[in-house]
């Protein structure tokens, strides 16, 4: 039985005037339950979707931060039957939840069986950083038998005719990559988002959310006057690297949530 | 378990494919119409040889071995690669590579290296076009190979030592792949190998393959015949396939690839990626990887800083299946006797990676008996591995240096 779909949460917070709040921590970081405590604490401080990393060896589009989780959780025996038992987790706390992979872990799990145990915890479906339409023949198939959700990234690089490809073959929301380059905290939000939040628009009625870069509230408010979602990741990774101990990590991480929860809240009209 | 091809893009059967992220495929398509223009552009090829020529020394020869063969029981010539510019088969794509580059009007290039030799091909042929030249390499292997570290300095290029992973070869290739995306308007990766999204995996082997044409003609001019069986060693494979690829459609001939088995297929520390690996995604592509149950990317052992990678090329994964070319792991120990071996019948240190090919000669030999002949491409020179030969071989004094 399929999830919460987290793209249906995104459009009721886009009705009640404001953008989602989407955060990131991957499964068994740092450990397999202290990693379900912090993606617990983050929904009950107001996060709207949480996406749960599968950490993965060769982690090609994430910066150091994230880098540095995945070697963690890795490190710690995290299995992919340990990303699904925390997606169940997560999702019997009524929380809509996908998961955000690189794609060889699934062409290994097989793809039906991965889409089918993903389903049955009550994942609502995948971000697919290294997969695009082009390739995911296969994905396409198996999502559609188990009615997930398929999150493709956009770019600021993707010509009209390339988003109007990946937003067809998206279903729940579309995922905007706001800069060029690995995720990471940065100084300052992307100016070429907004753009490409435009283009993105013109092509599909899906909810557009934006990723890459976002830190706190200030920036997510800025984010949330243009997009209907606000990803963050390596801000969230970074307050668990930088705590003293677990009680300290789940405190920043609310910390975080609210401050960030007040953001996507502080454009509504 | 294989992936569907839903594309077809740059397919070798089910392998190949642009597992990359959405970022890159602008750039991706950018570089393959170039290519594809440059392929058929007279003024470009022309070049191409130009340089090839004039710069890098080719043709390159074919030597008639004969105190090898005689060790070895089968008659072996050996396209002697290590004598190009720079000491290896590298610089040929890499020459393709910055000329296409320079036409598309990117200011920088990046690479990745492992022993050092791609690097040094990537920062000489960057000096040479006046371009900006990053180089990433594993802070293992800028210690192993410290020496080509050096030449990539005094060419002007800035050496990155990668400390992430295993900090080897995958994690360079990790890190320059990360620089890439975030700085594509401007620059080109030089990928090192016949691996990677479309299009370099064709791209690669295209500007390797003057390897084998070569090879192929000497040949016949030698012996009036083509040879029984061609030999080369495989990392990523792109001697491999530049030596191969003239003779694909030559079927009286057999194809060899040697991997490097490292302590053993059995002790699971080595870097046989087709032998001792199975399908799977790794930089880009569809391919054969080194992987747990989970998909994760296993991490590679062999005394070859340039083989030490856990994927491999997906046209090599193509070969593989269909059984057009046969390959087999080769243990550290093998490579090692095979490389003293050369060293004392002809007077050639080869590149560990190269001997290699040696040791699978060696068991070729044994195969098809003393009137074959074996074509082994010597892909590069061993300078830079002479420390670790003389480590392996005992021959450092204990208190210090060789003196």
């Amino acid at each position: 039985m399929t999830g919460l779909a987290s793209g249906a949460v995104v459009d009721s917070a886009r009705a009640s005037g404001r953008a989602a709040l989407i955060g990131y921590l991957p499964a068994g970081f740092p450990t397999f339950d202290g990693g379900v405590a912090l993606l617990t604490a983050m929904v009950e401080a107001g996060v709207d979707v949480v996406e749960v990393g599968l950490p993965y060896s060769d982690p090609v589009i994430d910066g150091p931060t994230i880098q540095a989780a995945a070697d963690v959780a890795l490190r710690s025996g995290t299995k992919t039957a340990d990303v699904l038992r925390t997606v169940e987790a997560v999702a019997k706390g009524g929380a809509a939840v996908v998961v955000m992979t690189y794609w060889n872990p699934v062409l290994r799990y097989g793809v039906d069986a991965f889409a089918r145990d993903l389903a049955a915890a009550g994942g609502a479906g995948l971000i697919t950083p290294d997969l695009i339409p082009d390739e995911a023949g296969e994905w396409i198939a198996a999502s559609d038998a188990h009615g997930l959700e398929r999150i493709f990234l956009v770019a600021p690089s993707s010509s009209d005719a390339r988003i109007e490809t990946t937003v067809g073959a998206c279903r729940g929301w579309v995922y905007a990559a706001s800069t060029m380059g690995v995720t990471g905290t940065r100084e300052q939000t992307s100016s070429v988002a907004p753009a490409l939040v435009g283009r993105v628009r013109a092509a599909t009625p899906l909810p557009v959310c934006v990723g890459l870069g976002v830190s706190s509230g200030e920036q997510a408010a800025e984010v949330a006057s243009y997009a209907d979602g606000v990803a963050v990741g390596s801000a969230f990774v970074r307050c668990v690297l930088d705590a003293t101990d677990e009680t300290d990590a789940l405190r920043a991480i609310a910390r975080l949530t609210s401050d960030l929860a007040a953001g996507v809240r502080r454009t509504s009209a | 378990m294989t992936s569907p091809a839903s594309s077809g893009i740059g397919r070798f059967g089910p392998y190949g494919g642009r597992y990359v992220p959405e970022a890159l495929i602008a750039a991706l398509d950018e570089l393959a119409a170039a290519y594809e223009k440059a392929r058929g552009d007279e003024d470009f090829q022309r070049e191409f040889r130009r340089l090839l020529t004039e710069y890098a020394g080719r043709p390159s020869l074919l030597y008639d071995a004969r105190r090898l063969s005689a060790e070895l029981g089968a008659r072996i010539l050996l396209k002697r690669e290590d004598l190009n510019h720079t000491g290896a088969h590298k610089i040929n794509n890499v020459l393709g590579q910055v000329l296409l580059a320079h036409r598309m009007g990117k200011r920088r290039v990046i690479a990745e290296t492992g022993a050092g030799q791609h690097g040094v091909a990537t920062a000489t042929a960057a000096a040479l076009f006046g371009l900006e030249c990053v180089v990433y390499m594993g802070a293992v292997d800028t210690e192993r190979q410290a020496l080509n570290v050096a030449r990539m300095r005094l060419l002007g290029a800035q050496v990155v030592p990668v400390h992430t992973g295993s900090k080897t070869l995958k994690d360079a290739l990790n890190e320059a792949f990360r620089d890439w995306v975030a700085t594509v308007d401007t620059t080109h990766y030089v990928i090192g190998t016949v691996a990677g999204p479309h299009p370099f995996p064709e791209m690669v082997r295209d500007f390797a393959a003057p390897i084998g044409v070569e090879a192929r003609a000497q040949c016949l001019d030698l012996l009036g015949r083509l040879p029984d069986a061609v030999i080369a060693c495989v990392g990523g494979g792109s001697n491999a396939l530049g030596i191969f690829t003239a003779f694909v459609p030559d079927t009286s001939v057999r194809l060899y690839g040697f991997e490097a088995g490292g302590e053993g297929l059995d002790s699971g520390r080595h870097a046989a990626t087709l032998t001792g690996g199975s399908p799977g995604v790794l930089l880009g592509a569809h391919s054969y990887v080194l992987q747990d149950e989970d998909g994760q990317t296993r991490e590679s052992h062999t005394i070859s800083a340039g083989l030490d990678y856990p994927g491999v090329g997906p046209e090599h994964a193509y070969l593989h299946d269909t059984g057009r070319a046969v390959y087999r792991p080769i243990t550290d120990a093998g490579a090692m006797a095979a490389f003293e071996l050369l060293c004392r019948t002809e007077g050639i240190i080869p590149a560990i990676e190269s001997a290699h090919a040696i040791a699978g000669a060696r068991e070729v030999a044994g195969e098809l008996g003393p009137d074959a002949v074996l074509l082994v491409c010597l892909s590069g020179r061993g300078d830079k591995d002479v420390a670790t030969a003389a480590k392996w071989f005992g021959l450092l004094d204990e208190s210090g240096p060789i003196t």
